[in-house]
């Protein structure tokens, strides 16, 4: 089997397109960041995600975010092809900045929370579940 | 100023240089002949508290043979530490004889020689026996029971359980907590629960539809014993809806949640809490992990992955202590707690051999009594084995090898699976092998033997979900048990990559072609997880695979190639 030059410059553009294909993934997460954030620099911490590193059921994965003194909390599913989850906004009479819900994973992925302080800073935390076909458990 | 860490790290050496532990002293009394009870139970009670750790006894009420592993790879930052050092590399890490009887009972190799030395190990009555020995000499010790107790034999299967119940309540345990049991169903589980004398813990025990704690499994209990508040915390095994069929118990969600172990430490100090024991079926690297990231607890009692280590591992002011399984070991653990705080331990991995240890007589006849309606059945010689049967490993074991056989060859399959379960007894060449033999490596309540077309592509995307499940470098996304055996397919393995990249150069064995990820495959595999699964139950299958054979020889298996171990 022998490449022509034109072949290689085929291959190499597949190549290519199959590195850029997570990126893309993210860079859908990262738009929906940069419209919550107006590019505002996010800082690590301050944000509570609590999330089971294994999903018992992809379908429907407990989710709790909580940050305190957070006005709002924007919620991603980084992998899923809509990242978008939820924006929880906090009035001045919510009791905690904190909300739960149940969400679907199309895999596994990182989950991301950001944060918006009154202060109008911005936090963020991330954790990864996993979405497995399970069994073989000893 | 002398820290709480460095006086553990006292207690640590000491156990070491003393051989209170005993392995040291012990194997060379073993290596004369001179192996006795008052040996294997000798302990010089320490502090003011003990307890009794017995875990993942797998409904093994009979002594029996139980090689440990030669392959248990550590990854990531448990690479090269125990539990993940076997044999040679163990004995020499402990100090172990060559030929001893803790070369026998703890590590692989030698093993045919020495379990006709030494004996079958274990036994529910000889364990009894050990229990009342630490007993009288310490009346009020904790009798702590880490789980997988009702499961795994012809007659647990038979009584849902109830066998092991009734025996296991002879030995008056004040706690327990859970993984297999749950595969009973939750309706059983349930019942057997509501009926048991004890506590039935399980902070990560949770109601699925509300997410919030399970009303039936309390997260603790708090005990007085030696003038000192214990709070003994459960913790199940996290991830059973995932390792095992959720639709059999889909009303309870578990996970590790670390953090509600946190603030149940918190709300047990706050209580007044001297002494935090966590009773755990984490399995041994996740519960170190935990014990890194939550503060308070003083030891954790390990259960899951079936380590048995004749010293605790110390994780910053934690000791982890690991009780092996199958009815083998019992572990001791005394403490001294002075002013609220833990200030040392001593302790013993006891094991428990059959020969060395007399049975408890009222244990025994309970034990006989449970197994009698079930004799005849149970004795059946189904046929031989010229080969040595064991389960543990990585990547395979010559009883999976055999069933492998059989489900390739009965279910007339081009590619079989079996799971990486880390229970079921070994047998010796020359044994008969009998019905309960059989039942001990394949009794559970979803034993159905599938029979299916898989693409090699969707093969592939099994094996590298499982092993993401064995060597992902963070132990919370470890699920504990072994790799998915496999007959009729090579592959090469290199554990060091990241999921999807793991598994290649799969090979059908039998026509030495490679797998072609596009086409379809026979694969007969068992214990599947998803429900309405249809097939005879695996012991049948085997069973009438060994009688064609008569004799069983399992020839050595290569047909996995690691890498990166």
């Amino acid at each position: 089997m022998s490449f022509t030059r034109r072949d290689t410059l085929a291959l190499g553009a597949g190549a290519a397109l199959m590195t850029f294909l997570p990126f893309r993934v993210n860079a859908a997460a990262e738009d929906a960041i940069a419209a919550f954030t107006g590019g505002a620099a996010v800082t690590d911490g301050g944000v509570d995600l609590t999330a089971p590193e294994i999903a018992e059921n992809g379908n429907t994965v407990p989710i709790e975010v909580g940050a305190e003194g957070a006005a709002a909390i924007l919620l991603l599913a980084t992998g899923n092809p809509t990242p978008g989850v939820a924006t929880f906004t906090f009035g001045p009479l919510a009791g905690a900045s904190r909300a739960a819900t149940r969400i679907r994973l199309a895999g596994t992925q990182d989950v991301v929370a950001i944060a918006k302080m009154a202060d109008g800073s911005f936090a963020r935390a991330s954790k990864t579940v996993k979405v497995t076909i399970g069994g073989c458990g000893g | 100023m002398i820290s709480r860490r460095d006086f553990l790290q006292v207690s640590m050496a000491a156990s070491a240089m003393l051989g209170a532990s005993g392995f040291g002293k012990w194997a060379r009394l073993a290596a004369q002949q001179t192996l006795t009870q008052d040996q294997l139970l000798q302990f010089d009670t320490f502090g003011n508290v003990s307890l009794i750790h017995v875990t993942d006894i797998h409904a093994q009420l009979k002594p029996i043979y139980f090689r440990e592993p030669s392959v248990n790879i550590g990854v990531g930052e448990n690479k090269g530490a125990v539990p993940h050092i076997t044999g040679a590399d163990f004995r020499k890490f402990y100090g172990v004889e060559d030929g001893s009887a803790y070369h026998y009972a703890l590590s692989s190799g030698d093993f045919e020689a020495l379990a006709k030395g030494y004996g079958r190990v274990g036994g529910l009555d000889r364990v009894a026996t050990v229990i009342n020995a630490i007993r009288a000499e310490r009346p009020d010790a904790l009798l702590l029971d880490g789980g997988d107790t009702w499961h795994g034999s012809y007659t647990c299967y038979q009584t849902e359980g109830q066998d092991m119940v009734n025996v296991m309540n002879a030995l008056r345990p004040d706690a327990m907590t859970f993984h297999w049991e749950f595969t009973l169903g939750s309706a059983r589980v349930e019942e057997l629960v509501g009926g048991l004398p004890f506590a039935a813990l399980g902070q990560n025990i949770f109601d699925a539809e509300w997410d919030e704690p399970s009303e039936l499994f309390p997260p603790y209990k708090m005990f007085e014993r030696g003038g000192v508040k214990i709070a003994v915390i459960g913790q199940a095994f996290p991830y059973m809806p995932i390792a095992n069929p959720r639709w059999m118990f889909s009303e309870y969600s578990f996970g590790i949640r670390d953090e509600n172990m946190q603030e149940m430490v918190d709300e047990v100090r706050a209580e007044g809490a001297e002494l935090v024991v966590c009773l755990s079926h984490n399995g041994f690297d996740v519960d170190k992990k935990m014990a890194s990231k939550v503060t308070g607890i003083d030891v954790i009692l390990s259960g899951h992955t079936h380590d048995a280590l004749p010293e605790p591992v110390l994780v910053g002011e934690t000791i982890i202590v690991a009780s092996g399984s199958n009815g083998k070991f019992v572990s001791r653990v005394d403490l001294d707690v002075q002013n609220g705080r833990m200030m040392g331990f001593r302790h013993k991995l006891i094991p428990i051999f059959a020969d060395v240890i007399e049975p408890d007589k009222e244990v025994a006849a309970l034990i006989d009594a449970e197994r009698a309606p079930y004799a005849d059945a149970l004795k059946e010689v189904v046929g031989q084995t010229d080969s040595l049967l064991y389960r543990r490993g990585n990547f395979n074991g010559t009883w999976d090898d055999l069933i492998c056989e059989a489900l390739l060859s009965e279910r007339e399959a081009d590619i079989a699976m079996s799971p990486g379960v880390r229970w079921g007894p070994s047998l010796i060449p020359g044994d008969d092998i009998t019905r309960e033999d059989i039942w001990n490596v394949t009794s559970m309540s979803y034993g159905e033997a599938y029979r299916s077309e898989m693409t090699g592509e969707f093969i592939k995307v099994i094996l590298e979900d499982v092993a993401d499940n064995i060597f992902n470098p963070d132990p919370y996304y470890q699920q504990g048990g072994d790799m998915v055996r496999i007959g009729g397919m090579g592959y090469r393995i290199d554990i060091t990559k990241p999921q999807g990249e793991r598994v290649s150069e799969m090979t059908l064995l039998k026509t030495g072609e490679a797998i072609d990820p596009a086409k379809n495959y026979v694969v007969a595999g068992w214990a599947s997880v998803n429900e309405g699964t249809e097939g005879p139950q695996i012991w049948d299958v085997v069973e009438a695979h060994i009688k064609k054979m008569g004799t069983v020889t399992v020839a050595p298996n290569n047909s996995v190639t690691v890498v990166g171990a």
